[in-house]
């Protein structure tokens, strides 16, 4: 069987998402895996550590969190998903683009929409209390 | 059955061969392969913006908690990372049943994929029992909008991840009663693509919900 | 508990007329088409031919089928409200306030998720592969069932007539009135699981089509050589896996508080109201884009055709389109200014609403410059289009009239919204689905619908559309707030009666139209496609025969510049002969498949037993449908294959009519 999946491999042209362009040799796939695992793992025990600590100025530690859960999700991306920044992904990466920017219209949105109606809201309990 | 038989392979009779300067991909069209995982990749982003809307309702509904507890009164952080650890190595377990699967390794990839459905299962058990926990201390989803919040949102990744193992348990069949068909390949790099995202999204309900609801 | 859940016998209305007797008519007409199809033995033809088809264009036909039928249910729901406002002025009416609400509710959600949304995805999974040089979409048994669940989600809408009740809240249930304190029957559950059943199927549709565009196109068949009618449906579809899962997830929250005692939407328990309407539109506002943007596309394709000219500004189109896809998610408060969130941020949305304008007038200034200097001609779907530029621009100027917060302030939910937003549907959507499916008829069957009788219920629908809802936007500006079921100022009698003549006007336009399909069907062999190119047309649809074989083209065409089957036609013409025959060779295609039909039904099952609470049968419908889906994934053969000798007698049939129609065709200038 030839070197990479037939399927998978097309001159100039797209890869699957989730696929890689690798030999058969389970063990230099695995070494991609396991550097990302590595990685992974780092990431998360220091955002539990931060968490708890107060090596972090403490309003700050929501971004700081926040950081580190992209940074991670981006190990994950490269070496679970097999998304690089190669052009064979382009489309890959540009659906998961789209996604996201709507993920943080409708987050942020809704964040920004919600915080000013709760800000001019008469508090419920004044309203229910209306209600009789 | 047709191997690579893409429905836009043309049947003959444009001459084989690159005509006009198009590329392989372009002249054959995509590969089902690519077209299969394409298409999954898209219901993907649709199911993060599933999750994004259960995560903006969790956000906006954070501080109502309506007198009863908050984040940092029910979190147990330990159990956290005890299951964040549990998807993270079920992650890299099931990209080396993907590499057995592409390399035809019976063994390996069935342990592979045994060994991360033990990790999921675990993962779930552990976010079971927390959930019965708060339910039986009154803090429950009917308490309060942050908790009926938090257990849809959590409660939502479960589901996800429990359906995940349900197809799990159907790949490891069908591999062993069909072995390493193409159609079989493709429905297994697509459960790759499945279960990666899953733990994804785990990075972020960890980082965001657990962890920021006990620091701030 | 009771097996049977929350039903029983007294869910049947025996005590309400309406509701039964329009359910026994229902009832009357689906037992009669059955008894007709079974008696004359069409039953196996239906199953194999349709039913289990997995062919994008049966697929397409059949969402449009559903699309026409629920389009007379909804309609008959708008001469409801029309007669009863017309006469309730300080009386009661003949619809109590009860039905009055189910009725403009059930108006709403049939129009907008069973008329509007098939009919705009039917055109789209019968055009696009064809357009696009292919030989179906990219997953056709995910086609199949994504059109199945869309047609138990109206199946079960249409039960809640005799079963029961339907939701009282609008065709968007806003809590609190929809949680389960206000609203304790089983109207709003019908609601929401009709549509979450159906949403699915949406979700699935719009996934296909996203990966058809993207990744099944014929060979050379670029980006921007992609027709117009191409490139909305992609944006469209993307809109559709951007925002349905909002809606998903918004509609699983508001069950939950249902059903589970959550406190998503509640007044009590911490519940924020305003988040549902903060989701709820997220999700709206991109879903009146999804149904305009495909309606755009056809507007194109006619209007190019029937100028004889190619499409004015392509790039600037494509730029459009795809700007308007990324604004319409940027422009969702607009549809609560008054809720309350502030002059900062409602200025923001304000102006990023008038914004949107810009690029849809871009296309109306492209579509102008298309027919000028053409050489026009005036088909049916060229009064559509001409109609709809007329009506959609003013429709689109009030529109921007109400994103000026303040003015939106006096004129939120009154008629001048409702005037407003009919206008743009009506005027925008239902024009381009009604020029799409006139102009695509005879591709689909193969012979064209009566013209006259078309451009009869243009005329009949344009002027009762005027008629029906200018005086609306009078009413509104007067102070008449919309889903009144009776009033007290006179002032506003007459206007409401010229609405209900203009109501009136339109159900002829429809009668109009149903005699028009049944006259071309009887007259078929006089209105008969032979060439497959009926309008002289530029895509590539037109280059196989009417209707297409199952494989569309005989042969893959490699496609060379912008409007692929122009270029062909047009050498052919000088040449005064056809390109020589292809090699033909055996092609597979997907065999038809039962999967669609059966997980729709176990679906209907599901969302009946959930809506009355009868839990077991929730499970055996669950555990039916993964079956189901088990069976049918553990299958070996997906396949069959059509023999080359099947093709060439197929294509040398349609080239023989094809060389003869070109010896009286003279070369474009």
């Amino acid at each position: 069987m030839s070197a990479a999946h037939p399927e998978s491999e097309s001159r100039l042209g797209d890869i699957a998402p989730g696929d890689e362009k690798t030999s058969d040799d389970i063990g230099r796939g695995v070494r991609g895996y396991l550097i990302g695992l590595v990685l992974a793992t780092g990431l998360s025990i220091v955002s539990f550590y931060i968490a708890r600590s107060t090596l972090v100025w403490a309003p700050s530690i929501p971004i700081a969190l926040s950081v580190l859960a992209i940074a991670q999700m981006g190990v994950h991306l490269v070496f679970f998903l097999h998304m690089t920044s190669g052009p064979d992904n382009v489309n890959n990466l540009l659906a998961l683009a789209f996604g996201l920017l709507i993920v943080m219209l409708l987050v942020f949105g809704s964040l920004w929409i919600m915080t000013h109606m709760n800000h001019n809201m008469m508090p419920m309990d004044k309203i229910m209390r209306m209600q009789r | 059955m047709s191997t690579a038989a893409t429905l836009n392979a043309p049947a003959g009779g444009r001459g084989h061969g690159h005509a006009a300067g198009l590329t392989e991909e372009e002249e054959h069209g995509a590969s089902k392969r690519i077209v299969v995982a394409y298409g999954f990749w898209i219901f993907l982003i649709s199911d993060i913006i599933v999750f994004a809307a259960f995560f903006a309702t969790y956000a906006v509904l954070t501080d109502s908690t309506a007198g009863g507890p908050a984040g940092r009164d029910l979190f147990d952080l330990r159990m956290v990372a005890i299951e964040t650890a549990c998807l993270l190595v079920s992650s890299f377990t099931c990209g080396v049943a993907g590499l057995g699967a592409q390399a035809k390794n019976g063994r390996v990839f069935q342990i592979a994929m045994a060994v991360t459905f033990v990790l999921g299962a675990a993962f779930l058990t552990i976010e079971m029992r927390e959930f019965a926990e708060m339910i039986e201390k009154g803090a429950g989803p009917s308490r309060s909008g942050f908790l009926s919040a938090f257990f849809a949102l959590i409660g939502c990744h479960g589901l996800h991840v429990t359906a995940g193992m349900l197809w799990l348990l159907t790949m490891m069949a069908q591999v062993a009663a069909k072995g390493y068909r193409d159609d079989i390949l493709r429905r297994i790099l697509c459960f790759n693509l499945f279960w990666h995202t899953l733990d994804i999204i785990w990075v972020g309900l960890f980082s965001l919900v657990y962890l920021v609801g006990v620091a701030v | 508990m009771n097996m049977w859940g929350k039903l029983s016998w007294a869910a049947i209305p025996l005590d309400q007329p309406l509701p039964l007797i329009s359910s026994a008519v229902v009832a009357l007409v689906i037992t009669g088409v059955l008894a007709w199809v079974v008696l004359k033995g069409h039953l196996p033809y239906i199953w194999k031919e349709w039913l289990s088809s997995v062919d994008h264009k049966r697929i397409g036909v059949m969402y449009i089928v559903l699309a026409m039928v629920m389009l007379l249910r909804g309609f008959s729901d708008a001469v409801l409200m029309r007669a009863q406002q017309a006469v309730a002025l300080n009386a009661p009416g003949f619809l109590p306030p009860d039905h009055y609400n189910q009725v403009f509710s059930a108006h709403g959600t049939m129009m907008i998720f069973f008329v509007a949304m098939p009919f705009v995805i039917g055109l789209m999974n019968f055009v696009v592969p064809l357009q696009l040089g292919a030989r179906d979409v990219a997953f056709p048994v995910l086609n199949s069932v994504g059109f199945w669940l869309t047609a138990t989600g109206a199946l079960l809408v249409n039960i809640s007539l005799l079963v029961g009740e339907f939701a009282r809240t609008g065709w968007l249930p806003y809590p609190p009135l929809s949680e389960l304190a206000y609203s304790p029957g089983v109207g709003v559950d019908y609601y929401l699981w009709a549509l979450q059943i159906s949403g699915v199927g949406t979700l699935l549709s719009g996934i296909n089509l996203v990966t058809t565009v993207l990744k099944v196109r014929a060979p050379g068949m670029d980006y921007l050589r992609m027709p117009m009618f191409c490139w909305t449906t992609l944006a469209s579809n993307l809109l559709i896996v951007a925002a349905f899962p909002i809606l998903t997830a918004t509609f699983a929250m508001l069950l939950l508080d249902r059903y589970l005692g959550f406190h998503f939407f509640t007044n009590d328990g911490g519940g924020n109201v305003m988040m549902f309407m903060n989701l709820i539109w997220a999700w709206g506002h991109p879903e009146v884009y999804i149904l305009i943007l495909p309606a755009f596309g056809i507007f194109s394709e006619v209007a190019s055709t029937f100028s004889g000219k190619p499409l004015f500004g392509y790039r600037s189109m494509v730029v459009a389109t795809m700007a308007i896809c990324i604004i319409s998610f940027m422009v969702w408060l607009h549809h609560f200014f008054t809720m309350g969130a502030g002059a900062d941020v409602n200025a923001i949305f304000g102006i990023a609403t008038m914004i949107i304008a810009v690029p849809t007038g871009v296309k109306i200034f492209n579509w102008l410059f298309t027919m000028y200097g053409g050489r026009i001609r005036f088909p049916a779907p060229m009064l559509w289009t001409i109609g709809f530029m007329v009506t959609f621009v003013i429709g689109g100027m009030t529109g921007v009239l109400l994103a000026v917060p303040p003015a939106d302030f006096v004129l939120h939910n009154s008629l001048f919204l409702v005037a407003h937003f009919h206008n743009v549907i009506i005027g925008g959507v239902v024009f381009g689905l009604f020029a799409g499916y006139e102009y695509w008829f005879p591709k689909a069957f193969g012979f064209k619908l009566h013209d006259g009788l078309g451009k009869a219920a243009f005329w009949l629908w344009t002027i009762g559309f005027y008629l029906a809802f200018m005086p609306l936007y009078l009413l509104g500006l007067m102070g008449m707030t919309r889903r009144m079921q009776h009033y007290d100022v006179p002032g506003w009698q007459p206007w409401l009666l010229v609405a209900a003549a203009g109501a009136a006007l339109i159900g002829v336009g429809v009668f109009v139209q149903i005699v028009q399909l049944v006259w071309s069907i009887r007259h078929r062999e006089e209105l008969r496609d032979r060439t497959g190119d009926p309008w002289n047309g530029r895509s590539l649809e037109w280059s196989i025969p009417s209707p297409p074989p199952m494989f569309n083209f005989a042969v893959l065409p490699v496609v060379e510049g912008e409007e692929a089957y122009w270029t062909i036609k047009q050498r052919a013409i000088a040449r005064q002969t056809l390109m020589p025959e292809p090699e033909y060779a055996d092609i597979h295609m997907p065999r038809n498949s039962p999967v669609g039909f059966i997980c729709a039904f176990f679906a209907t099952i599901m969302g009946f037993a959930l809506i009355w609470h009868i839990w077991w049968l929730v499970i055996v419908g669950l555990v039916c449908a993964y079956a189901t889906f088990v069976v049918f994934a553990w299958h070996d053969e997906h396949d069959e294959s059509i023999s080359a000798a099947t093709i060439a007698g197929i294509d040398r049939a349609n080239r023989k009519e094809r060389l003869e129609a070109i010896s009286q065709l003279r070369p474009a200038t």
